[in-house]
């Protein structure tokens, strides 16, 4: 490990920027507003300066404090970590020129809360990606949980409120799962630090590790929303759309799925997994949502609840790579998540727009908006095509990858599985697209002539949309997300 | 070493002498009395950081003798890393409640009352850093006698029906103080001796003894009702309740801390490890009682409207959270219960005096009264958030870090009862204390009426507490901050080398 404080200066611009907001406040919006997108920028960049040694095979490292005797609070930069924090702090600067467009045009109310909310948020995901254990993991993975929950009841209505005591019910007892398996974990080998192929082999008997493993995939997963703990993801739609764009497609959701990666591949290991053969119970396990999730989004009429159930998909789909363990199935998993970002924010920020623009949250009412906001509409149809696998968009490589892995791994019902989704996923997306391009409009708020959203919320959609283009035809551009997965891949499988 | 060497007995008689003066001061000048006060508890503070300072940087624990009589015929004052620990907390405390009173103390009191309240809570003080000082059985007791009749008449001095729960707390605490002073006579009958180091050395030669049984089950019942151990806490929640809210929020977190410690300092530090744990079931029982304490205490919190009374269950089940620490019966569970009564003294201190400021500023303590308080009150509603926050076990906030070992010990112990319990139990605090968040800062509106009002934003002003309820109010909260990034420095520095030395 190489000793530095980037990741130490990585985590500092969110809570800065965090604690800035709330000084200014209502009083200077613009100044509050300068506050989140110098943070957002800042931070970008120390994450992408760490880029370039993390490539060199560099593993950068700060411990700040001793907070438990034999644990400190340590952040650890690695080439896993660094596709996380790159794909958040990324996509939150594009997020953050979305929000002041949105938050603006609708007037909502409680904006600085809002933003510093935001910061807070993004301080914890980062802390989850740069956590170099898993008590220094937890720490951020709980700051991350309750500083989304004012976003989550943000509107203040009974259903928002509903919904955050839903998402506080669900999340909290995943975490206090998640601590069981902390404490247990350490009481068996004293210690947390995460290693590549993991550190639990021959700790304790089979049956122990295995109830460990239940406790941590179902702690885990209440974030990574797996069926049957899901439900508070759909309902947590009832958030201002940035929030759903962001935190329930990238940062929260991503987190929880980031993290049942890293006890995965680094705390249980490949070769610990495949010997206890738990690999494939989770397998099945996820399947079943990966299925499960899909159909049900053939059901939703409410645009965002069917984003929500495709991402709940596209969470498992990730889990599911991972869990198959061969060379291309992890690769395809890993380049997924950034992916699947991409092109899920860009629908959930289309789907903002049209909100802004026609106050029209039912699919059912959106016929003919693509006459309307044909650039919206446009990304939105290249995004959805993405999530289906078809190329130049980004979502064919990863889906390519696990497709690849599934045939590495042997597994033809897992082949299966990935290719039923990505049909279920056509299945679902392409009505809407077809609505709204060919079907003349219904609806009285939806105009016939050229009408888009404004340029704050377009500007940021057409970033995203491009992106998962870019990110399709040249995986490997600048951010270098297929070196930073090939370079985990051959890692984790190495060392175990 | 001059003054240094004499700290252990100032800061006992810093506070006893002044609790004279102020009563004399206040009779000609009442509004003399609180300044005095302040400087006590600001020089004990002092001192207690100078005696914590000495025991880091000696190897062998403080020890003075009254009178400089030899222990164990003399009282000795006997400070090592448990005892300067528990005493720079509850220094600490006492000073910000103090800072924190004076406000509430002019609402509630009457001018020509007030030095009764300050010299009671001198004497209150005097007796709590006595009990944490001393190394003599029975001086504990007197201590204990001291502390508890001014909490009688603190008590007694809030509005109605503050008469009767005091009333009920002295049937209560008599009953603990005649438990205690049974269990001294069995000790000294048994040894000759009443001095805990002396003890410490006789008693693994008297294990056969059933009287040594009867003693050890009569310490832990008598200070067991003194803390508020479920089921013998049921005085508790009313006198608390009742009591001057500046009182409430000295005694409710520190006399319980205090009796805390007695039971760590008696289980652990006067009779051997092995008694409590192997010898007797009494680890076992008492990891029972605790179970039974934290879920009553959790389940009762969450039935109440009144916000000090809520709290007042959240202590018993704190209670419970310590005694499961001693109940495990390792280093980790103990490491656990020693930083939690560090922890919660400044939590439950936090929260009391949040409680403090709003019933200052709106004169309710409802639940449903909370609306609107991070526009009126910012500040406190923040300081509620990080209070709450902290009880939940919220990291890095302090309650988790004792919850981590407190964790950690019973699953060392193998009690997944007590595992299950302590997970369990940060849920139900979850619950308490969003339902406050959530009335504090949302306001929860019908679909149909929800306008978006970007426009008209409510004016945001500064709380409008007395300076010195504000500042106290932000240590206490960036307390919980820095006891939790901190604690692991605490746990290894100090609280290791007491524990190792079981």
């Amino acid at each position: 490990m190489t000793h530095s404080t980037l990741p130490l200066f990585a985590l500092l611009p969110s809570l800065v920027g965090a604690i800035l907001i709330l000084l200014t406040g209502e009083r200077h919006r613009n100044l509050r507003e300068f506050w989140t997108l110098a943070a957002s920028v800042s931070k970008f960049a120390i994450i992408w300066s760490m880029l370039p040694m993390v490539l060199e095979g560099k593993v950068l490292g700060v411990e700040v404090l001793e907070i438990v005797p034999g644990v400190g609070l340590e952040l650890k930069v690695d080439a896993f970590g660094l596709i996380f924090a790159l794909l958040a702090s990324g996509l939150w600067i594009v997020v953050s020129l979305y929000s002041i467009g949105y938050m603006r045009g609708l007037k909502e109310h409680a904006q600085t809360r809002y933003f510093f909310c935001f910061a807070m948020a993004i301080f914890g995901a980062v802390g989850v990606a740069l956590a170099g254990n898993l008590l220094t993991l937890y720490l951020f993975y709980e700051i991350l949980t309750v500083a989304t929950f004012p976003l989550v009841a943000h509107k203040e209505t009974e259903e928002a409120m509903r919904a955050g005591r839903k998402y506080l019910a669900y999340l909290l007892t995943g975490a206090t799962l998640v601590l069981f398996s902390i404490v247990l974990t350490f009481s068996l080998t004293g210690t947390l630090e995460f290693t590549p192929g993991g550190f639990l082999s021959g700790t304790a008997s089979k049956a122990i590790l295995s109830l460990l493993f239940v406790t941590y995939i179902l702690g885990f997963g209440s974030k990574a929303a797996v069926m049957p703990i899901l439900e508070w993801l759909p309902s947590a739609m009832v958030a201002p759309t940035p929030v759903s764009a962001l935190l329930h497609a990238v940062a929260v959701v991503k987190a929880g799925v980031f993290c049942v990666l890293r006890v995965i591949l680094y705390v249980f290991g490949p070769k610990l997994l495949t010997d206890l053969g738990l690999w494939l119970p989770l397998a099945f396990f996820v399947s079943v949502t990966v299925i499960g999730a899909n159909l049900l989004a053939l059901a939703q009429d409410h645009l965002k609840r069917r984003l929500a159930f495709s991402t709940i998909n596209n969470l498992s789909v990730i889990i599911l790579g991972a869990a198959l363990l061969s060379h291309d199935a992890v690769r395809g998993a890993l380049l997924h998540i950034p992916f699947h970002g991409f092109m899920k924010i860009t629908l959930f920020m289309c789907a903002g727009a049209i909100y802004v623009k026609t106050r029209q949250d039912l699919i059912s009412t959106m016929d003919g908006v693509g006459r309307q906001m044909p650039f919206t509409m446009g990304a939105f149809a290249l995004a959805s095509a993405g999530l289906c696998g078809i190329p130049p968009v980004c979502g064919f490589i990863s889906k390519w990858y696990l497709c690849l892995g599934a045939i590495e791994a042997k597994e033809v019902f897992f082949l299966g599985v990935f290719i039923l989704s990505a049909l279920l996923d056509a299945a679902y997306f392409f009505p809407i697209v077809y609505a709204a391009f060919f079907k003349p409009p219904k609806h009285d708020q939806i105009k016939p002539h050229f009408d888009d959203a404004s340029p704050w919320l377009l500007v940021p959609i057409g970033i995203t949309a491009l992106g998962s283009m870019v990110l399709g035809l040249f995986p490997n551009l600048s951010l270098r997300f297929f070196d930073l997965a090939g370079q985990v891949m051959k890692a984790v499988l190495a060392g175990g | 070493m001059g003054i240094m060497a004499q700290l252990p007995a100032l800061i006992v008689v810093t506070p006893l002498l002044l609790a004279f003066l102020v009563y004399l001061v206040g009779i000609f000048r009442p509004r003399l009395s609180y300044p005095l006060v302040l400087l006590g508890t600001s020089l004990s503070f002092i001192f207690s950081l100078g005696i914590l300072y000495q025991v880091l940087h000696s190897s062998a624990p403080l020890s003075y003798h009254l009178g400089g009589w030899e222990p164990p015929w003399g009282i000795e004052y006997r400070i090592d890393h448990l005892n300067a620990l528990v005493l720079a907390a509850v220094a600490a405390v006492a000073w910000l409640v103090v800072l924190f009173a004076k406000g509430l103390v002019d609402r509630e009191i009457e001018l020509q009352k007030q030095p009764h309240l300050y010299t009671l809570l001198l004497l209150e003080i005097t007796g709590l850093f006595g009990i944490t000082v001393t190394g003599d059985m029975f001086n504990l007791y007197v201590l204990l006698e001291i502390a508890s009749f001014s909490a009688y008449a603190l008590i007694a001095m809030g509005g109605r029906g503050a008469a009767f729960a005091a009333f009920r707390y002295v049937i209560f605490g008599t009953i603990g103080a005649c438990a205690y002073l049974l269990s001294v006579g069995y000790l000294y009958i048994l040894s000759g001796s009443l001095n805990m180091a002396d003890l410490k050395g006789i008693i693994p030669g008297l294990l056969h003894s059933k009287a040594l049984l009867v003693g050890f089950a009569f310490m832990v019942m008598g200070v067991g009702i003194k803390m508020g151990i479920f089921p013998l806490h049921s005085w508790l929640p009313d006198a608390y309740t009742l009591a001057p809210s500046a009182v409430a929020a000295l005694l409710a977190p520190l006399f319980t801390k205090v009796g805390a410690y007695v039971i760590v300092r008696v289980t652990y530090g006067v009779f051997p490890l092995s008694f409590s744990v192997k010898d007797y079931p009494a680890a076992e029982a008492l990891g029972w009682l605790a179970i039974g304490g934290v879920i009553f205490g959790c389940v009762m919190a969450l039935a109440q409207r009144d916000l000090k009374r809520m709290l007042c269950y959240l202590i018993v089940a704190e209670m419970g959270y310590i005694l499961m620490g001693v109940a495990t019966g390792n280093r980790t569970g103990i490491t656990g219960a020693v930083l939690h009564i560090v922890n919660d003294a400044f939590m439950m201190a936090c929260l009391f005096t949040v409680v403090g400021a709003i019933h200052y500023v709106r004169g309710t303590r409802d639940l449903d009264d909370l609306k609107y308080l991070h526009i009126q009150m910012p500040l406190t509603s923040a300081v509620l958030v990080v209070g709450g926050l902290a009880v939940v076990g919220i990291p890095p906030l302090c309650g988790f870090f004792s919850k981590w070992y407190l964790i950690l010990g019973a699953v060392e112990a193998r009690r997944w009862g007590m595992v299950a319990v302590l997970l369990l139990s940060s849920l139900l605090n979850a619950i308490v204390f969003f339902r406050l968040i959530e009335r504090a800062y949302l306001e929860v509106q019908p679909a149909e009426a929800f306008v978006p009002n970007g426009g008209t934003h409510l004016k945001v002003k500064l709380d409008s507490l007395p300076k010195g309820m504000i500042f106290s109010l932000l240590l206490l909260a960036s307390a919980l901050l820095f006891l939790g990034l901190f604690s692991g420095t605490i746990v290894k520095e100090i609280i290791y080398p007491f524990v190792n030395g079981l």
